[in-house]
């Protein structure tokens, strides 16, 4: 048995007992409860599951937990405060770029790790930035929409 | 986006409603099965039969029973009573029972303590088999076999489904014919890619009762196949609709594994969650069917449809599922949006041991409505007319009645082509364009709600709305339509609120629970909006009446002096002298306490008394004309769809963000049929069973969009509205088909329609001598 792992997870450190070959989108959904990271393929072919480490978007379903170790996990419970929403959140809500809901999460990680870095990307860098990421009910229409409504200060 | 919106009559229909629940999901906190956890819940898994077609000698399942961790297996004899989601067709059952008709059939199941406890138990199950004959094609099937897959087989053969259609005289009809066009279509199956895999939580308690979570876009048919196959009353079976991850009809049959999980609950008395990943998904299937199909059409020298008569050849996979109302579709859904005077179909829906198919989004009129869109392109040319004025010549007038006797009232069909054709700029492109690019006309019809439910015992509303508003205000509404993400909740609340002047806020939409929810029968044939809309319009009106009342009783002016405005009620013209919303309604309260409303809608009596004439009857249909701009790489055969222009007739629009988002989303879906989704087979193994191989267009693929929403009020739907959930999509197929056609002068008649194609397409134009477009 190795020693437990230690991570900090939305700015909390976090000591589990993680097996060598646990996934990190199972640590995250079956160990902490943190259901809003979405699984929908453990193939690395939907984005579903996207989550920061140390602020890069990453395939939780393709990442062992333990590589995790000693960095900073950021999960959609952690990108903004209690009940609030942040620029993206609200963008998506307002344009409509949800639909069934269930690629949200992915997309919002993917979207706001974009703005973050690249406060006005052009169309084409969302669209680039989004290409991982999978969704079957809108067609990318609202979601590219809602990321430069909130890249506009969420008013176009 | 459409860029002008019209002006509005209400306050908030016809709006951009954002969705309720959409500050939930962006932050994830909606809650999806999965999400869901009990206390000491077990973990179900299944074992699937790597046998296309085999008979089960014996299923031993000792040694997996006696593994530590394991709390039931199950096979097939325990709970072997068919079901299937058409009460005429059930051949399917829980667990295989006697033979394992595909590659991923269920043969038996397990209950564990942990995922890996699971799979050991599976892994212990010792299954002896007799292959049986294995059939891969459905053309194989339709004559008496060896082994037919269902002894409910057609006189031996694996059809499973037969219909015959004849009005007026066909033959009569092509003998006059100044143009006769033939074309044959061969479609590759093609599944919904919703992005949620299934899932069920079950468990039974003590008290006798049995809770039932599920991804399931119709919670009602799942709560009667649970009780038929268990044998437990309805009202002993609670049936709970967590958020779906989308579902395009891929989670509108009772499924077997919803089953499997309630009948292991019942085996331990622990609650237990069987999960899906991707590859039990498309095992699953029950998508779109692979079909053969022939269209001809007859028409008289300026292109007036004389005649149409049309065969198709369905291959169904291993159930029946939706299969007899697919053959029934995939023939009467060509009767719109054109005047046919006669007509002939023949359908066959032949049993395959793959998985099987069932109801996609557009359920039986994608795959039709292209050969006949892509036909019709083919008879324009040949008649010399533009293919907008020859749709515009044949268009189905209002209020009429079709050759097989549709009922048809609202169709701004019409509108639509003026719009299209105009916002596309048609007239200065249509081949006109330098070759390599090119532009297509393709229409669309569907069913706005089916007219007929599936179950009609006991005889019942299709729908029913109940409210509920207690002294703080809120108003609960409790409904068993299915949101799986197209906005029915909102759509829902924004009805209530609107008719009884309440904020959206103080509308709370109720999660689905059989306990609470009066019967809808779910989301599938587009029929929420219609269906929904009018008995949540109805419940409103209710409630709106005991606010009136008391209204009335507080200001001394009589109900019809008075108004609902926004938060208050008012005396006409007399703004100075009104109630609160909260006033009025504690008033109303005075004696009954909380208020309660209801509200429900049965479609009127429609259709012919022949046999089969229900099928396709709907209280109202969808309209539309879409115009698809693409650019060919001829050297590669890479082509890129750069716009679409969608004029849609959905009647009025009640919710603009989300008609707009059902035409986005249906044309997505659409282009990924037509350039290369497929399920592929090698005979009867599924070759590419994950969202790697079987690809779903990426952000770079999609064209912009034109939503031109072009409908007039329909005289029954809700405020005038019809559906806009699956009509967007038939248009988007042949649109781009068409559009190919004059970018480089080939036809293409099967799909996907694959780079390979279009480079052997421009090779044997060429090598026939036909040059086009100056190439
Ligand atoms: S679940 Fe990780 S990419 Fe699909
Ligand atoms: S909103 Fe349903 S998959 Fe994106």
């Amino acid at each position: 048995m190795s020693a437990p792992l230690k991570v900090r997870i939305n700015g909390q450190p976090i000591e589990s007992p993680c097996p060598d070959e646990r996934i990190l989108l199972d640590l995250l959904r079956e160990d902490l409860n943190l259901t809003g990271t979405k699984r929908g393929c453990d193939l690395g072919t939907c984005g579903c599951c996207t989550v920061w480490i140390d602020g890069r978007p990453t395939l939780s379903c393709l990442t062992l937990a333990r590589s995790a170790e000693g960095r900073e996990v950021t999960t959609i419970e952690g990108i903004s405060p209690g009940t609030g929403m942040n620029d993206v959140q609200r963008a998506f809500v307002e344009k409509g770029a949800t639909q069934c809901g269930f690629c949200t999460p992915g997309f919002v990680m993917t979207a706001t790790a974009l703005l973050r870095d690249r406060p006005h990307p052009s169309r084409e860098e969302i669209v680039r930035a989004i290409s991982g990421n999978l969704c079957r009910c809108t067609g990318y229409t609202k979601i590219i929409e809602a990321v430069e409504s909130a890249a506009s200060g969420g008013t176009s | 986006m459409s860029a002008a919106e019209p002006p509005r009559e209400y306050r908030l229909l016809g709006g951009r409603i954002p969705y309720v629940e959409g500050p939930l999901k962006v932050t994830g906190r909606a809650e999806y099965t999965d999400d869901i956890k009990r206390p000491g819940m077990l973990v179900g898994g299944l074992l699937r039969s790597p046998w296309p077609h085999a008979r089960l000698r014996a299923v031993d399942v000792t040694k997996a029973r006696a593994m530590p961790g394991v709390y039931a297996v199950l096979t097939g004899d325990r709970y072997p009573t068919p079901f299937g989601v058409l009460p005429i067709t059930h051949d399917e059952t829980a667990i295989a029972v006697g033979k394992a008709r595909y590659i991923g059939d269920i043969v038996a199941a397990v209950a564990a303590s942990d995922e890996r406890t699971a799979e050991a138990a599976l892994a212990a199950i010792r299954v002896e088999v007799d292959p049986l004959p294995e059939y891969a094609d459905p053309q194989m099937g339709l004559g008496p076999v060896a082994e037919p897959i269902h002894a409910r087989g057609l006189a031996g053969s694996n059809i499973q489904k037969e219909v015959v259609q004849h009005f007026g005289d066909v033959d009569a009809a092509f003998a006059l014919a100044r143009h006769a066009i033939r074309v044959r279509g061969n479609f590759a199956g093609v599944t919904h890619g919703f992005t949620e895999p299934m899932a069920t939580i079950a468990e039974a308690t003590p008290d006798g009762r049995l809770t039932v979570w599920s991804a399931t876009q119709v919670p009602h048919y799942l709560h009667r196949a649970l009780s038929e196959v268990l044998g437990i009353p309805m009202h002993r079976i609670r049936v709970i609709k967590p958020e779906v991850g989308g579902g395009f009809g891929g989670k509108s049959d009772p499924l077997p594994h919803e089953i499997v999980c309630a009948a292991l609950a019942l085996e331990t008395g622990r609650p237990v969650k069987i999960r899906f990943d991707r590859e039990d998904v498309f095992l699953t299937n029950h998508g779109r069917h692979p079909t053969q199909n022939e269209v001809r059409i007859a028409a008289d020298a300026e292109g007036k449809i004389l005649a149409y008569d049309i065969q198709a050849v369905i291959d169904g996979g291993a159930w029946s599922s939706f299969g007899t109302v697919t053959t029934y579709y995939n023939g009467v859904l060509a009767m719109g949006p054109y005047r046919v005077p006669n007509f002939r179909y023949r359908g066959r829906r032949v049993y395959t041991n793959k998985p099987p198919s069932g109801a996609m989004r557009a359920h039986g009129g994608t795959n039709i409505r292209y050969s006949v869109e892509v036909a019709l392109d083919e008879l324009a040319e040949a008649v010399g007319v533009d293919p907008f004025d020859l749709r515009a010549r044949n268009a189905l007038p209002p209020h009429s009645t079709t050759v097989n006797e549709f009922r048809i009232t609202s169709t701004s069909f019409r509108a639509c082509l003026a719009a299209s054709r105009s916002k596309s700029g048609w007239d200065g492109k249509f081949r006109k364009l330098p070759y390599g690019e090119g532009i297509g006309l393709g229409a669309g019809f569907y069913i706005s709600g089916s007219n007929s439910p599936i179950h009609f015992t006991p005889k019942m509303p299709q729908c029913t709305v109940h409210l509920k508003v207690d002294m703080d205000g809120g108003i609960a509404v409790h409904c068993m339509q299915a949101d799986i993400g197209q906005g029915s909740n909102t759509l829902l609340a924004a009805i209530v609120a609107e008719v009884v002047g309440a904020d959206l806020e103080r509308v709370h939409v109720i999660r689905v629970d059989s306990d609470v929810s009066p019967v809808d029968l779910g989301s599938y044939s587009s029929r929420v909006t219609f269906m929904m809309g009018n008995a949540a319009r109805r419940a409103a009106e209710d409630l709106k009446g005991q606010l009136l009342r008391a209204a009335s009783e507080l200001t001394g002016h009589p109900v019809d002096q008075l108004v609902v405005g926004h938060e208050r009620i008012e005396v006409r013209h007399r703004p100075d002298r009104s109630v609160s919303f909260l006033e009025a309604l504690h008033k109303a309260m005075e004696k009954v306490g909380a208020l309660t409303a209801t509200g429900a809608y049965s479609s009127p009596p429609m259709g012919g008394t022949f046999k089969g004439a229900r099928a396709g009857t709907a209280p109202a249909y969808s309209f539309a004309a879409y115009v698809a701009q693409v650019r060919v790489d001829a050297e590669t055969g890479v082509f890129q769809v750069d716009h679409v222009w969608a004029a849609f007739d959905c009647g009025r629009v009640l919710n603009r963000l989300a008609v707009e988002g059902q035409i986005e989303g249906s044309v997505h879906m659409g282009l990924g049929q037509l350039m290369g989704e497929s399920m592929n087979y090698r005979t009867t193994r599924l070759m590419n069973p994950s969202l790697l191989e079987y690809k779903i267009l990426a952000p770079q693929q999609m064209p912009k969009v034109d939503c031109l929403l072009v409908g007039e009020d329909d005289p029954e739907g809700p405020f005038g509205a019809k559906e806009a959930g699956e009509g967007p999509l038939v248009a988007t197929l042949p649109a781009v088909a068409n559009a190919l056609y004059d970018a480089v002068g080939v036809r293409f008649y099967d799909l996907p329609i694959t780079p390979d194609k279009v480079v052997k397409g421009i090779e044997e134009r060429r090598r026939s001598g036909r040059a086009w477009k100056g190439e």
